[in-house]
């Protein structure tokens, strides 16, 4: 009897061999993976750095569907970032809020040429799987959804599509970098329509990196070091942020931006592009707020077009937003995830 | 001498570093400008059109009036080098991979019929050693890259490829004094700058 189940268990285990040399060969004749070229390397930083790097001077929009992708790309959207409901909607609907529709996602990605962005829970490394599965350009680890790890973000660096993640200062930047992040954003307080605390975060994000640069200036290294053990962030990486003056990745602004204003404030806060949230489509005329947000956001520096694109919108039609003083502790997004 | 990147959108602080190190290494000296209004044509030796989303950058040109001062400035014979976005931006044909015909703005000055997203998206983007015609074997970085398909006219293609499904494509294409490359050098190379400083010198 013994001897039968060990007969069996050696043939289950020459069945998985077998399967392991048959994975192999297809390897090495390149099936499993659609490389473009056979000597070509996909997926490696430069790659995953340098598609937010193109996004920089743009503008990416929360759309839940087709039509609002539409509008999106046809208003000079940069990217758009598909949602099962946008922000102000997740506030009111309550519950948790998980990733969008494959369906729907799929649908936006077959209609429009530029990049697709979605959203995935905090630390919820599957809802990531299936995102790069489908061939999604970038995927936001987001706390707009409710989050499914509250110790851990998702490794990034396991994955071939970059990543973005939302951050309320320098520290929460650096440790989501050294966990792989190819590109950082502010938190803000989504879905409000108040862009007060993004101004924070970027104000909070910056002044930290000028004084690590002050620091650095002066010599002083111990700064640098206990900054980042403070911080749980490599010393290279706060080492690097200090003597570049900036964030190594690509660095946007998001969480309540509604108007071309607001855009082209968080620009000049040193914004490298802008995420709008429920802004465009929470309002009475998203057509046009879109396409005064794109030009606010690419002439920031040059107040004549600001003022066009601002004359483009009506104050009357911009979404009617939240104060963020009438929000009680728990209902905040920013504080998910540090 | 000044050289200009369009800051419209797209990567313009790498185009900016790379022809300053293409000078540096020339032994020049440049300053470089953003180009945003149409009197900054007229400054300027070379044009960089950087990587971007070719159709933002098409509407932004457009609504500013940027769109036929970069044409009129461009057929005068003023340098210019388009990569990625800025690739198609000078195209003469522009066809999507997914979407098929584009209604895009475009500058429509090279004789050379690009596919937008040739090579799938951006998880399959890549890197590679190239070889570009005269300018050697570069690291060329392609993010959801275009592929040329065809050339006419004085454009002439370089730096082939095998594409699994177009078959032979090209990463480059040259026409006087325009260069397109559907890769980034501004993120890996120096090469492609410095040819463009040269044909400025000129």
């Amino acid at each position: 009897m013994i001897g039968e189940v060990y007969t069996q268990l050696e043939k289950i285990r020459d069945f998985f061999y077998g399967l392991a040399e048959v994975r192999d060969r297809l390897r090495e004749a390149g099936v499993t993976w659609p490389k473009p070229l056979p000597e070509a390397e996909v997926g490696t930083v430069r790659v995953k750095i340098g598609l937010p790097a193109m996004l920089r001077r743009g503008v990416i929009m929360d759309v839940t569907n087709v039509e609002q992708a539409q509008i999106a790309e046809e208003a000079g959207a940069v990217g758009v970032m598909v949602l099962d409901k946008l922000p102000y909607d997740v506030r009111k609907a309550g519950g948790v809020a998980r990733m969008a529709d494959v369906k729907v996602i799929e649908e936006v990605m077959s209609h429009i040429t530029i990049p697709v962005s979605a959203k995935v829970r905090i630390g919820h490394y599957y809802e990531a799987v299936i995102l790069q599965e489908i061939g999604v350009d970038l995927i936001d680890e987001s706390e707009v959804l409710t989050p499914v790890d509250e110790q851990h973000h998702i490794n990034k660096w396991a994955f071939a599509v970059p990543f973005v993640n939302g951050c309320r200062e320098l520290c929460e930047a650096l440790r989501r970098i050294s966990e792989g992040a190819s590109m950082i954003r502010s938190k803000g307080e989504a879905g409000t329509g108040n862009v007060s605390e993004a101004v924070k975060h970027f104000k909070a994000l910056y002044g930290a990196i000028e004084e690590l640069s002050a620091a650095l200036r002066a010599g002083d290294e111990e700064k640098i070091r206990d900054y980042a053990r403070r911080c749980q962030a490599p010393i290279e990486l706060t080492a690097l942020t200090a003597r570049l003056g900036r964030l190594p990745v690509v660095t946007f602004a998001a969480g309540g931006i509604a108007t071309p204003a607001d855009a082209a404030l968080m620009m000049w806060l040193g914004a490298d592009g802008i995420f709008v949230g429920s802004g465009i489509f929470k309002s009475q005329d998203p057509r046009e707020r879109a396409e005064a947000i794109v030009l606010a956001t690419a002439y920031w520096d040059d107040p004549e077009k600001v003022v066009e694109a601002q004359r483009m919108v009506s104050e009357k039609s911009a979404m009617m937003g939240i104060d963020i003083k009438t929000l009680k502790p728990e209902e905040l997004l920013q504080v998910r995830g540090v | 001498m000044k050289a200009g990147v369009l800051a419209l959108q797209g990567d313009v602080e790498e185009h900016i570093q790379a022809f300053k190190k293409a000078a540096q290494e020339l032994g020049i000296s440049i300053e470089v400008i953003q180009v945003k209004k149409p009197q900054d044509l007229k400054e300027i030796a070379t044009l960089a059109i950087p990587g971007g989303e070719s159709t933002t950058i098409g509407a932004l040109a457009k609504r500013t009036g940027l769109l036929d001062a970069l044409r009129d400035a461009i057929k005068e014979g003023l340098p210019t080098l388009g990569t990625c976005a800025g690739a198609i931006f000078l195209a003469k044909e522009v066809r999507d991979s997914v979407v098929g015909e584009t209604k895009q703005p475009i500058l429509g000055l090279m004789d050379i019929a690009v596919v937008r997203n040739a090579f799938g998206r951006q998880r399959e983007s890549f890197e590679v050693d190239l070889q570009v015609g005269e300018l050697g074997t570069v690291r060329a970085v392609f993010i959801r890259a275009p592929a040329f398909i065809k050339a006419w006219g004085d454009a002439r293609l370089a730096a082939p490829l095998k594409h699994p499904e177009l078959g032979q494509i090209y990463a480059a294409a040259f026409q006087g004094h325009m260069v397109a490359t559907a890769f980034h050098p501004e993120l890996s190379t120096t090469v492609v700058h410095k040819y463009m400083l040269n044909l400025a010198k000129k």
